[in-house]
């Protein structure tokens, strides 16, 4: 957009997000339109608006704006402010005219200017009487995702949102994000968002879109209302839902459809299969001691992941040999997040999850039957038993994938071990309208096909995209007459509607949303809207009676019934700073089963030999929303290490089988590129092109093609990335597919993948210690078997003394899973560049902390495609999050010829940028490899939009410069200043580095290692505690705790 | 060492051979020398070669400027090989850089009397190559407008270097080296800048020559102050000649590195680069003498004596590379241990394969006086030698950084057309300035040919 208004966040009056209501979008158009007047042929207008203004003034003059805007000269003025019209600029302007119209300029800006806010935002954590400059500031809100909101205390610099931190007080959160979270700031400044209203791919106002609303619900009174349909994903938020209604008690007739390309009807169905009816499950993973998962990624992905996350590792926090641990087992196809983290992992294909659900039933004495493997039927016996031993502190968890039966089965086996009203409870449904969305979605494509639909609004959904195939979305659309998508990218779907409004991102509006648990959370707006969009609530309330409605009124009207009228006030001020409607949450129900697995039909064991193809979001990117977003593309994914493509995952016997392999490359290698093969997919009649990759762990026969990728119009970022896998999806197949072996067909193609880190032997050496809990027991100084310690004194240099503060970390390997949530929260705090793929595969990418990932297999290559000795058909998987050490003799200080890298008095390994030349030698030197360098100007330094996105707290390096982990030094120095000026030392638990504050598993402690009282201590002084590649006599000030993985004693006989 | 102490003498080429062809007088060899500057007509092959090396020269220029505008990425380096074809040139660059001085200091101190006629255009060489290495820390850097934070200089911050990094001993020993190297060379040469400025035919050479002749008039106290100076100057050049790539060395020796941090490396790295100078002095001298018909000055007896020095250094070499392993291996360090697995089956076992056939085995035909004699094989010999002490400081630089500590960290090295585009651009700008030395200065010494001919026609009475 034009200059003015990119700037205007930067502008100290603008940073409350004063500008909810309709009205204060046409302010943001005054600022110039004295320009355009004397530019086009309404010289005349100027003086109209000018007497016009003269008559009014202050903030009255808000309100009649919108009756200038009627005004068809002026109306057509403010259409030509755009710059994209620029050509529209007239020579004849001259110096004269042009002071003029700058005095005139100045005015209209003068005016903006003034604005205070109407409506308070409360901030959360500390409220200054003003706002102090260069003091950020934390609002809470929330991000809706799905069925489920994450609450979100979000860092405001001078009004611009900068950094994403969880609400402790939030039940999804407890205080934690997840990736997609932490990265949805960068959402927010993306350069490539719709900025306004088009039509056709013209440019429009907003009261021309207003007009064509109400006229299309006058067409579609007139026609019966049928033909006027509304397209949502899911929806969990109350106030958009009862916008929703309205209109549709607008227009009676009208139809909602919904359809989420990446989320399935299994567990909405399954609990209707369960129970009669649709119910909300919750779970409780911390009571339970045994948790079996039925291809769930309970720990990673779903409604209250993070929560669940942070609940199951309070149960593997170990102090004492003596301590416990929860057991988790997992069956599933391809592995997951939880599944790389369990004691006890079973491989199996998709469809015999089914007939292991089948089966555990059955030996539960539930009925029914299934069938399985021998060694898979051992697995069972061993889980059942440990299921039967916990009865009611166990826990079975179906994956959303799953379909109905098997969700089905979850409850009923669940029922019988008692595990309801304890490790897991019923509510209402968090949706909004719950519904079969395929069937909705169905429903909707045959109407649009048979003509019956004439009006469409689409709501953040992109279907020409992630339809399934066989609908043929993109040409029931083009029989639609008027589609309205609403949406934050001018993206494929787009390209087919008549109407494009851009949509507001989250911390742009006002609006609400239910967590997993029902718990209702108001979403504050952080900031003004950066450009001309619309949140959907703002795009419904233009086809309701009440167009002027604003999402903040509608939030705080709904609310009113919280709480007696006379605290209405004080309650409001309170949701909005604590980030939850107290008490909201949905009290557990009690549902009747009405279902019997005995009663369930046999399902058909797939023979052996079939292929299974399934279909996965991607960990990142999601369904492929977030395929703009070069945090998440460059993020690497937590298992396959694959960053900015997606691939087809094959098992390592399955590469045998179709003579797939892949090598690293020379350039880059195994930190950078990997060239795989390339495969020919034909499946439900349709076929794609897809990169190849072995994947250890993956279950015979299973192909995954991750969805989210391929997207044709996503923006600079995201555009021709990977391949689409909605390509082959099919309706009637949405999550699994079977086909024979002639479904692949490898095409003799290659393709370079940019994945940071191929090599997952270990090779023998003891970077990261693992052990079992009865190892542990026996031995609990495992960790340090045959360690080699150098005496403290081997050093040519003084002993130095630290007297004050000696900041050290403490990372716990038994509770990372490899989510990546710090990677991205550390990127986000310390302005981390993206390098794209291109750097990637050079071995250049430059995020702070990475994530390790080690097999415990040790095979004698590191080629996944040969399987020698079966190693990798089900390693064990063990994460390793690996910042800068922050060594007190480090390596990297030595030979640093400019002394730009130098040792603070608190152990700090600190980086100068001003100082650093660039010779390398540092990284060179580096045992851990932490160091990361600006090979060449990877920070982008011109587009405004993302200027607003930097932490003002940390330098943008530029390049040349090495830089790497600093214990988020800007952190320990806010503390230490709020400390001194209180006359104290500063607390344990007062810094929290980003890493650590994001990771739900609460695997990373932060803290002063010199106070023997303080959390990271304790844990340093553990038996399991061991620093990487101690022998070195680097002394690491990060230290980490050995992994302890808590297997089955029967399983483990075998 | 056994430089030009032949071990025995043979009935061809003896110790009696003499360093100057028969029947010169001091005018003869005056004429012969000065003539290839003064009178001599420049000839076509000149004005080739030169323009050929002045566009490889060009190629350096695009290289670097592509490189001050865009960055260090250009290249094939990453995380983890920080360094990688920059920093391999460099210490070979050094090393070649070696020969000069060894010639002229070292032999000089030593009475070798086989030094007079190759000593200046080694010392000239070993000035271009100090040149073409000194490029390369420069433009290695990040952010090379600040390299000069690596000198000593008092700054307003009052901040100095880090001079506990082997880089700043490096920058030290690299340009004291420079420095005298160039002083050395500079001193032998002003009694025949004034020989040629009295020759000049033209006011401008007079001018010029004479200007650089610093008033030399050849005068008994001239000449007893040269002489002590230039002994002076070699007795300071010879421990620096040892120290240069001692310090070098020590880049790779302080660090952690498995693969550098080895103590075997001082004496090592010294003995590779005298290897390589040699190797590079025969690569210029055969050409030359044949061009511009030296053989008389450049004689056989030369060649050979340098052969000789090329095979001793590159025993020493092999000794290196036989302990590095062995220690590697004795140590029982896993990650040692696993180097030497790595330099031998890893990914890059070609280039260590490559080098041991460069730098060991080929260089045993040097046992053999008809090889030693054949200016052919000489020569080529001397290019397979540089091309393996290349490899050296590849395996060594690059391929230990691939596979360190972290297997989760290993990664790959593979240079770009910007890696190449520099090194060869260096070789381009060595070229270049040899050509232009031939052509302007004397590029044997006239002056201590001079001696020569007393000295012969006294041995030959």
């Amino acid at each position: 957009m034009d200059d003015m208004r990119e700037n205007d966040p930067i502008d100290g009056h603008r940073h409350h997000p004063e500008a909810h209501e309709a009205t204060s979008h046409a302010d943001n158009h005054s600022d110039e339109p004295a320009l355009d007047s004397t530019v086009d042929e309404h010289s005349l207008d100027l003086a109209a608006v000018r007497a016009k203004l003269r008559e009014t003034s202050g903030k009255h003059y808000w309100r009649t704006l919108e009756e200038l805007a009627g005004d068809p000269h002026f109306e057509d003025l403010l259409h030509r402010e755009f710059p994209r019209q620029a050509s529209e600029w007239d020579e004849t302007v001259d110096r004269r005219n042009f002071l003029k119209l700058a005095a005139a300029s100045l005015a209209f800006a003068g005016i903006s200017g003034c604005r205070k806010p109407e409506q308070l935002i409360v901030p959360y954590v500390k409220q200054p009487d003003g706002m102090i400059l260069g003091k950020p500031q934390f609002y809470a809100t929330a991000m809706a995702f799905g069925a489920d909101a994450v609450g979100v205390l979000v860092e405001s610099h001078e009004g611009r949102p900068t950094h994403i931190a969880g609400n402790p007080d939030h039940p999804s959160s407890l205080g934690s994000t997840d990736v997609i979270t932490q990265a949805s700031v960068l959402n927010l400044y993306d350069p490539d968002r719709a900025q306004t209203v088009t039509n056709l791919g013209e440019i429009r106002t907003w009261s021309d879109f207003l007009k064509e609303a109400e006229a299309l619900v006058a067409t579609a009174k007139a026609q019966g209302g049928a033909s006027f349909r509304i397209l949502t994903g899911t929806v969990a938020s109350p106030t958009l839902a009862a916008q929703i209604q309205n209109v549709l008690k607008q227009i009676p007739g009208a139809k909602w459809h919904q359809w989420e390309p990446a989320g399935s009807d299994g567990p909405r169905e399954g609990s209707k299969l369960a129970f009669g009816r649709y119910v909300n499950t919750v779970y409780r993973p911390e009571k339970a001691d045994i948790i079996l998962s039925l291809d769930s990624d309970f720990l990673a992905s779903g409604p209250g992941h993070i929560a669940y996350m942070k609940q199951f590792y309070r149960r593997r926090k170990l102090s004492e040999p003596s301590d416990t641990m929860n057991r988790l087992y997992v069956v599933e196809p391809t592995p997951s997040v939880t599944g790389s983290s369990a004691d006890h992992r079973l491989p199996l294909r998709s469809s015999d999850v089914g007939q292991f659900a089948r089966a555990l039933a059955s030996k539960l004495g539930l009925g029914g039957s299934g069938t399985l493997s021998p060694a898979a039927e051992k697995w069972l016996d061993a889980a059942a038993g440990d299921l039967e031993k916990n009865r009611g502190k166990s826990l079975v968890v179906a994956g959303e994938f799953q379909p109905a039966e098997v969700h089905a089965l979850a409850h009923a086996i669940n029922a019988a071990l008692g595990n309801v009203g304890t490790t897991l409870y019923y509510t209402e449904p968090v949706e909004a309208n719950p519904l079969n969305q395929l069937e909705s979605f169905t429903g909707l494509c045959a109407d649009m096909d048979a003509g019956k639909v004439s009006t469409l609004l689409i709501f953040g959904s992109n279907p020409v995209y992630d339809a399934p195939h066989d609908f043929d979305f993109t040409s029931k659309l083009q029989k639609v007459a008027t589609s309205v998508l609403v949406s934050t990218h001018f993206d494929e779907t787009a390209e087919y509607c008549k109407w494009h409004v851009a949509e507001s991102h989250y911390l742009e509006t006002w609006g609400d949303g239910r967590a997993f648990d029902g718990t209702v959370s108001v979403i504050q707006p952080l900031i003004a809207p950066l450009y001309h969009s619309r949140s959907a609530f703002e795009v419904l309330a233009a086809f309701t009676d009440k167009p002027g409605l604003t999402a903040y009124d509608a939030v705080r009207d709904r609310l009113k019934s919280s709480a007696p009228a006379a605290d209405a006030e004080k309650f409001w001020r309170k949701t909005l700073n604590d980030g939850v409607v107290r008490d909201s949450a949905y009290a557990p129900i009690s549902v009747a089963p009405k279902f019997s697995a005995a009663n369930l039909p046999t399902a058909k064991a797939v023979p052996a030999g079939q292929l299974e193809f399934i279909f996965r979001p991607d960990a990142n990117v999601h369904d492929g929303r977030y395929a703009n977003n070069g945090w998440l593309q460059e993020l690497a994914r937590p298992v396959t290490k694959i960053t900015w493509d997606n691939a087809a995952l094959v098992s390592p016997r399955l590469a045998e089988k179709l003579a797939l392999t892949q090598r690293a490359a020379a350039r880059g290698g195994e930190h950078g590129q990997i060239v795989s093969n390339v495969i020919d997919i034909s499946i439900s009649s349709s076929n794609v092109t897809a990169a190849a990759w072995i994947l250890p762990g993956q279950a015979d026969d299973v192909v995954v093609l991750p969805l989210g990728y391929g997207r044709k119009n996503a923006g600079f970022t995201g555009t021709n990335k990977g391949f689409s896998a909605y390509v082959v999806r099919a309706s009637t197949a949405l999550w699994t597919v079977t086909a024979g072996t002639e479904a692949i067909k490898k095409t003799g193609h290659e393709y370079p993948l940019a994945c940071t880190q191929y090599h997952f032997n270990m090779e023998g050496r003891k970077i990261l210690a693992t052990g079992t809990l009865a190892e542990y027991q026996k031995n609990p100084k495992f960790a340090h078997e045959g360690d080699e310690q150098p005496p403290k004194e081997m050093s040519l240099y003084k002993e130095f003394a630290y007297p004050g503060y000696a900041w050290g970390m403490a990372i716990d390997l038994n509770s990372c899973n490899g989510c990546n949530a710090c990677v991205v929260a550390c990127q986000s705090e310390n302005n981390i560049a993206v390098v794209g793929k291109d750097q990637v595969m050079r071995g250049r990418e430059m995020h702070w902390i990475r994530i390790d990932r080690y097999y415990s297999a040790q095979t004698p290559t590191n080629d996944p495609s040969t399987t020698e000795g079966d190693a990798l058909d089900n390693p064990e998987t063990f994460f390793q999050p690996v910042p800068c050490q922050q060594c007190e003799n480090a390596p990297c200080e030595q030979v640093c010829p400019v002394g730009a890298t130098a040792h603070s008095a608190e152990g700090l390994n600190d980086m100068v940028y001003n100082r650093c030349v660039g010779t390398r030698y540092c990284s060179n030197n580096c045992p851990y490899k932490v160091r990361r360098f600006n090979f060449l100007r990877f920070q982008d330094w011109e587009t405004p939009s993302l200027k607003l996105l930097r932490n003002p707290e940390v330098t943008v390096r530029s390049r040349g410069v090495m830089e790497k982990c600093t214990y988020c030094v800007q952190r320990i120095n806010n503390g230490r200043i709020e400390a001194e000026k209180q006359n104290r030392p500063i607390a344990d638990g007062e810094i929290v580095t980003a890493c650590e504050s994001a990771c739900p598993a609460q695997a990373i402690v932060f803290g002063n290692a010199n106070d023997a009282t303080s959390r990271v201590a304790k844990l340093k002084a553990q038996a399991r505690s061991y620093a990487i590649l101690g022998e070195l006599n680097t002394r690491p000030r990060t230290t980490y705790l050995a992994a302890v993985r808590n297997p089955n004693p029967e399983l483990e006989k075998a | 060492m056994s430089a030009g102490q032949p071990p025995f003498d043979s009935p061809e080429i003896s110790r009696l051979t003499p360093v100057l062809g028969p029947g010169h007088t001091y005018s003869s060899v005056t004429d012969k020398i000065s003539a290839i500057v003064l009178t001599r007509p420049t000839s076509l092959g000149w004005y080739i070669g030169f323009l050929l090396a002045f566009s490889v020269f060009g190629v350096l220029n695009i290289a670097i400027g592509w490189l001050i505008m865009k960055g260090v990425g250009i290249w094939g380096i990453n995380i983890p090989i920080g360094w990688g074809f920059a920093i391999v040139n460099f210490v070979w660059w050094i090393g070649i850089g070696h020969a000069g001085t060894l010639i002229s200091a070292i032999l000089f101190l030593l009475n070798q009397k086989w030094r007079t006629s190759i000593n200046r255009f080694a010392e000239a060489m070993t000035l271009f190559a100090v040149a073409c290495a000194g490029i390369f820390p420069l433009i290695h850097t990040g952010r090379p407008w600040y390299a000069f934070w690596m000198f000593p200089y008092p700054s307003v911050m009052g901040i100095w270097p880090q001079f506990r990094s082997p880089l700043i001993w490096d920058v030290f020993a690299v340009s004291t080296y420079g420095t005298v190297s160039l002083l050395f060379w500079f001193v032998g040469l002003i009694p025949d800048l004034a020989t040629l400025r009295d020759r000049s035919t033209t006011k401008a050479k007079q001018i010029i020559y004479g200007m650089l002749a610093m008033g030399w008039r050849g005068s008994a106290r001239h000449w007893h102050r040269y002489q002590s100076a230039y002994l002076l100057l070699a007795g300071l050049a010879t421990p620096l000649v040892l120290s240069v790539h001692t310090v070098v060395s020590f880049d790779f020796s302080i660090a952690i590195v498995p693969g550098w941090h080895t103590t075997i490396f001082p004496p090592y790295f010294v003995a590779g680069a005298i290897y390589s100078g040699f190797a590079m002095v025969i690569t210029i001298a055969i050409p030359l003498r044949k061009a511009y018909g030296l053989e008389d000055f450049i004689t056989m007896r030369h060649l050979e004596n340098m052969a000789k020095v090329m095979l001793a250094t590159g025993l020493i070499v092999a000794y290196g590379y036989f302990f590095e392993f062995f220690m590697s291996l004795y140590s029982g360090n896993k990650f040692d241990v696993f180097l030497v697995h790595q330099r031998l089956h890893g990914p890059y076992a070609p280039f260590y394969y490559a080098l041991i056939l460069c730098n060991i085995l080929i260089p045993q035909l040097l046992w053999f006086q008809k090889m030693r004699t054949n200016v052919v094989v000489l020569f080529l010999m001397s290019i397979v030698v540089n091309v393996g002490m290349w490899l050296e400081r590849f395996v060594i630089i690059v391929i230990s950084l691939t596979r360190d500590f972290m297997p989760s960290a290993w990664g790959r090295y593979s240079p770009t057309i910007w890696d190449w585009a520099t090194f060869i651009g260096t070789m381009g700008m060595f070229v270049m300035l040899i050509f232009l030395f031939v052509r302007v200065l004397p590029a044997i010494s006239i002056a201590e040919m001079r001696e020569l001919v007393t000295e012969t026609s006294e041995e030959h009475k």
